[in-house]
Parts: C-alpha cells; sequence; structure tokens
C-alpha cells in the first residue's frame, strides 16, 4: 500500500513517519492493552463471572455506575443551562465562567479532589453549613456524586455549546410567532434540537466518570460496600498483588462502559431520527 | 477486545479539544429570548452552580495553602521531600511531552499528508487512551513490567525496574496523554492540505527544509496548543501514575502523589501548598488557552472534528 501511495504523491516521508506512528502506537498503546487482554482470557469467562460476583467487587461496580450515571444526569440539567446562559447572554463575568468551565480538566485530579472533601468536610465551608440541617456530603456516596458532577461538567457544556451556537434562531421565531408561549418554545422546538448532544455530553461524562480515581477518593470515604469504587477497589488488589482480581474489575468495568455506552448510541440514533439532525 | 471495540462506537474526546471559541450572535429579536424573570433565574442558577462547583474549589486550595501563613508556606515547597516531587514531576513531564511531540508530528505527517487504508482506524487507536480510566491504564503497564507481570521476570535478571521506578511513571503519563499533540495536528493539517508542502517541493526544497520552513510555520499555534493540554495533564496525572510508582518518598513520588501522602498524614496545609502549585500550572494553562483561542483561532483546528 505504501508503494502505490509514494508514487502518487511527490511528498517525502510516508514510510518512516508511518513507521514510527505503528511503532511507536504499539509499543505504548496496543502492548500494554494486550497484556490486559492476555491476563483476562487467562481467567476465562468462569474466572471473571466469579471474581464479579464476590460481594464487594460487585458493589464496588454498582457504585461506580450508579454514581456515574445520577452525576452526568445532574450535569445535564445544570450543564445544560450553564450552556444555554453562556451562549445566548451577555453579562458581567460571563467570559471569565466560561473559560472556567475547562477548569476541570486543567485542574489536577488530586487537586480537586482534596479542595471538594475540605470544602464539604464537616467543618468545611459548605460542610459546616449544612451540618446543623443533619446533612453530610463528605465521606458518603454524596460526596462521590459532588466529585463526578465536578469532573463531567465541561462534558456537557463543551458539547451542547457548538449546537447552541449553531441553532437557527428563525426557527424560535416562527415558534413564537406560531402563539408558542417562550417555555413551550424551549420545550418543544429547543430541547429536541439540543437533545442529541446532551445525549452525548452524558455518555462522555459518564464515561469519564465511571474511570474517575483521583477526585474521588478523597471525599468518598472508601467504605466498601458503600462508598468504595471500582477503580479504587482494582488499586487495593494490586496493592495485594491479586493482579487476576484487579484484572478481573478492569475488564467487566470497560465491558459494562461498553454496553452502556451502546445504548446511549442507540438512543442517540434514535433521536436523531425523530428529531432530525442537528 | 471490549475496550478496543468501545473506542470505536464512542471516542472519549476531551471536551476541551471539541470546542474552539466560536462567533456567537447574542443579538436576538425580542422573541427569541426568554422573558426578564425566566432569565434572571436561568443567569442565577448558571452563577450559582459555576461559583459552587468551580471557582469555590480553585479559592480552598489557595486559602487553605497561605492558612499557616507565608513562612509555613514556603517551608511547605523547600522540604526535600517536596523538592525531589517538584522535581520528579518536571523530569517526567520533560520526557512524555517531547516523546509525544515528536509522534504527534510524525503520526498527523502520514494521516494528514497521505491516502493509505486503515486511516481512520488508525485514528481511532490514536484516541484510544482518552476512553481508557487511567487507573486500568496503570493496571497495563503492572501486567507488563511488574513483579508477577509478563517481563517482570526477565527484568528482574537484568536488574532493571519499571514498576515503581521513573520509567514507569513516564510510560504511564505517556499513556495518559498520548492523543493530545497527534489530535491537534491530525486535524489541522488534513484542514490545510499538502498544497503548500507540494509548492515547496517543485520548487526544489529538499523534505527536511520543507518541513522546517512551510509545515512547522502554518502549524506552530497549534502544536502549542497541543502541547499546552498535553503538558498540563503530564504534570497533574494522579491516577496512572499512582498505580505504578509505589509511592517511595523523595523517589517516585511526583507532585500529585505528594499531594495525597501529605493530605493522608493530615498535614493538611503542606498538601494544599502543593496543590496550589498544581492549580496555579491549571490558571496558567487556562489563561494561556484562551489566549492562544481568541487570538490564533484561524490557526487552530476549527469544529471539524465535531461528533
Amino acid at each position: 500500500m505504501s508503494l502505490v501511495t509514494q508514487r502518487n504523491s511527490i511528498i517525502p516521508g510516508f514510510g518512516l513517519t508511518l513507521g514510527y506512528t505503528l511503532v511507536y502506537l504499539g509499543a505504548i498503546v496496543l502492548l500494554p492493552l494486550a497484556a490486559l487482554v492476555l491476563k483476562a482470557s487467562d481467567l476465562g469467562l468462569s474466572g471473571l463471572w466469579s471474581i464479579a460476583a464476590e460481594p464487594r467487587i460487585f458493589a464496588a461496580l454498582r457504585t461506580s455506575f450508579t454514581l456515574a450515571l445520577a452525576a452526568a444526569a445532574v450535569n445535564v440539567v445544570f450543564g445544560g443551562i450553564v450552556a444555554w446562559v453562556l451562549t445566548r447572554y451577555e453579562f458581567p463575568g460571563r467570559r471569565l465562567l466560561d473559560a472556567a468551565v475547562d477548569l476541570p480538566f486543567a485542574l489536577p485530579t488530586a487537586v480537586a479532589g482534596i479542595s471538594l472533601a475540605a470544602i464539604y468536610a464537616p467543618n468545611g465551608w459548605i460542610g459546616a453549613l449544612i451540618a446543623p440541617l443533619g446533612w453530610q456530603v463528605a465521606y458518603t456516596p454524596l460526596g462521590i456524586v459532588v466529585a463526578l458532577v465536578f469532573i463531567g461538567l465541561p462534558f456537557i457544556v463543551r458539547t451542547v455549546q457548538p449546537v447552541i451556537v449553531e441553532l437557527q434562531q428563525d426557527v424560535e421565531e416562527a415558534s413564537a410567532s406560531l402563539g408558542a408561549t417562550r417555555l413551550q418554545t424551549l420545550y418543544r422546538v429547543v430541547l429536541p434540537a439540543l437533545t442529541p448532544a446532551l445525549l452525548t455530553g452524558f455518555a462522555l461524562a459518564f464515561a469519564r466518570g465511571v474511570g474517575e480515581y483521583g477526585s474521588v477518593i478523597f471525599i468518598a470515604g472508601n467504605l466498601p460496600f458503600v462508598s468504595e469504587i471500582a477503580p479504587l477497589l482494582i488499586v487495593v488488589k494490586l496493592e495485594e498483588f491479586n493482579y487476576a482480581g484487579a484484572t478481573a474489575i478492569a475488564v467487566w468495568m470497560l465491558a459494562i462502559s461498553f454496553f452502556i455506552l451502546l445504548a446511549i448510541n442507540l438512543i442517540q440514533a434514535w433521536s436523531r431520527r425523530r428529531f432530525g439532525n442537528v | 477486545m471490549s475496550d478496543a471495540a468501545a473506542g470505536l462506537t464512542t471516542p472519549i474526546e476531551e471536551p476541551w479539544l471539541a470546542t474552539k471559541a466560536a462567533n456567537v450572535r447574542r443579538a436576538r429579536s425580542p422573541v427569541t429570548g426568554e422573558g426578564p424573570i425566566l432569565a434572571g433565574v436561568l443567569i442565577g442558577v448558571t452563577i450559582l452552580f459555576l461559583a459552587l462547583f468551580l471557582i469555590l474549589p480553585l479559592a480552598v486550595v489557595f486559602y487553605e495553602a497561605f492558612r499557616n501563613g507565608a513562612s509555613a508556606y514556603w517551608a511547605a515547597l523547600t522540604e526535600p521531600d517536596a523538592r525531589a516531587a517538584i522535581g520528579l514531576t518536571l523530569l517526567v513531564a520533560a520526557i512524555a511531552v517531547p516523546a509525544n511531540i515528536v509522534f504527534g508530528l510524525a503520526a498527523a505527517w502520514a494521516i494528514a499528508k497521505f491516502r493509505f487504508p486503515g486511516k481512520s482506524f488508525l485514528i481511532t487507536l490514536i484516541d484510544l487512551p482518552f476512553s481508557v480510566s487511567p487507573v486500568v491504564a496503570g493496571l497495563m503497564y503492572v501486567l507488563l513490567f511488574g513483579a508477577q507481570g509478563m517481563f517482570g521476570p526477565w527484568l528482574k535478571a537484568h536488574h532493571f525496574s519499571i514498576i515503581f521506578a521513573t520509567p514507569g511513571i513516564v510510560l504511564a503519563t505517556i499513556f495518559v496523554t498520548f492523543p493530545f499533540v497527534a489530535r491537534e495536528l491530525i486535524a489541522l493539517m488534513e484542514d490545510q492540505g499538502t498544497t503548500d508542502e507540494e509548492v515547496a517541493l517543485s520548487l526544489g526544497a529538499g523534505g527536511i527544509t520543507t518541513f522546517l520552513r512551510v509545515t512547522l510555520p502554518n502549524i506552530k499555534w497549534a502544536l502549542l496548543y497541543g502541547v499546552l493540554l498535553c503538558n498540563a495533564r503530564a504534570m497533574g496525572e494522579f491516577g496512572a501514575v499512582s498505580v505504578v510508582s509505589g509511592h517511595i518518598r523523595g523517589l517516585t513520588n511526583t507532585m500529585p502523589l505528594q499531594v495525597e501522602i501529605l493530605y493522608n498524614e493530615y498535614n493538611i496545609s503542606a498538601a494544599f501548598a502543593v496543590a496550589s502549585l498544581l492549580a496555579l500550572l491549571a490558571l496558567v494553562t487556562l489563561v494561556v488557552k484562551s489566549v492562544l483561542e481568541s487570538r490564533f483561532n484561524d490557526a487552530l483546528p476549527g469544529k471539524a472534528r465535531g461528533h
């Protein structure tokens, strides 16, 4: 194939650059991936199954997936509002807030983790405010949701913003001129147009949330069966040199993520057909 | 298997790569705006939510760092283990970032300047590290090079350690920052096409000269953008590095790991002092990123890569 390509182009360096790309990709990404697949195939399906059925591992997987879904759902609502306001409104500080949306990506996760834990700890800025009400966020599953909302926010906002920019405002004008109230227009015209992007953002935030580690472990409390996430359990298994257990949890995380993302993709394809391609 | 397939269906993009500053049409006709009450509620919710989830966590880092005064802050940063952690973080970034720059340039040249079968599959594979949990990334390297890993016995026989040593930290960091530079350059160079290079070559320039005098000036801002994001992640990576590092004080602790250790020892203000350096790095990254987006938006890849 390279010979054909070389003949068509006077640009040099195809063999060298593609060769280097493939070797580097193979060494850094594919070789480690192969090690994981090989280790998992050693265990076999029955081995993978019996490890996932261990109560503590099952509980950790359930915690990770349900809380990542919950946090992504919170982000769809608030991230959607944030994207709408930052795109459609002008107010003092808007540009600053818009730039700050990327903070969860620029801020190292460990830093986010300890600062969220400090804020929501019973003696923290917010923790002390809500403690008299009998509420506790840090060291409970709710704390994990807070951390995952922080981590997932830019996924929703940055996915939805360009779609809002591209919205044809004449459609909204048409809706209004046909007698719809503004709320009806938002709900029946704008929201359907944003649905595919919101779903994409949801999927990205969810996938990131399932694998998130650094920002979660400080605020989670890490109580087995209650607030222990699957990535933490991988670390625990590795510290016990239980490579098989760690591999099985990783494989289950990847497999369940894959099926949930597949389901979201199907819903998305349906919503694109239903509401038109945006 | 499943993870590769997951990469195929939904490549996990870093959203800050997905959106460049866009020219927004805010001028609206009266009927396409919300009424004053609804508008006020929406703006209020936005400001409150972002203040709560973005501004407050950032503020608390600096507040806690300086809580015991500037001298305690300075002492925490100049303490030997902290200095070693800062040195290791700089060293790791100094290896991982250039490695990914060379790779990004090579991959973008091969993918953007030539046609060959399997190109989109190759791009999917390059994006793959974004869809793997950092902890799983670390685990994969342990399975390869750990004591009971595939190459473990061989490494032990040759008195060379990768896991619980600097090489493993560098490898894990390269893995998690793998796609940053390549993605930026592939997107931009595919938009730019091959005409400029063909003109230079037909006028008699050599391959190296063409790259240095024609291609590089065309892509320099996008390259800087990719390097900026790559570096921020390289210095801040926690999960993957935590798995392969072994947390040996003064030896294999990077700055984020040092933050963790200090925090777990209830040495809170020292933990936040080290964390404040990382937060400062994040702020500088965001500012430079905003400047690049507003001043050189034309020289960065557009929204071509959208979902």
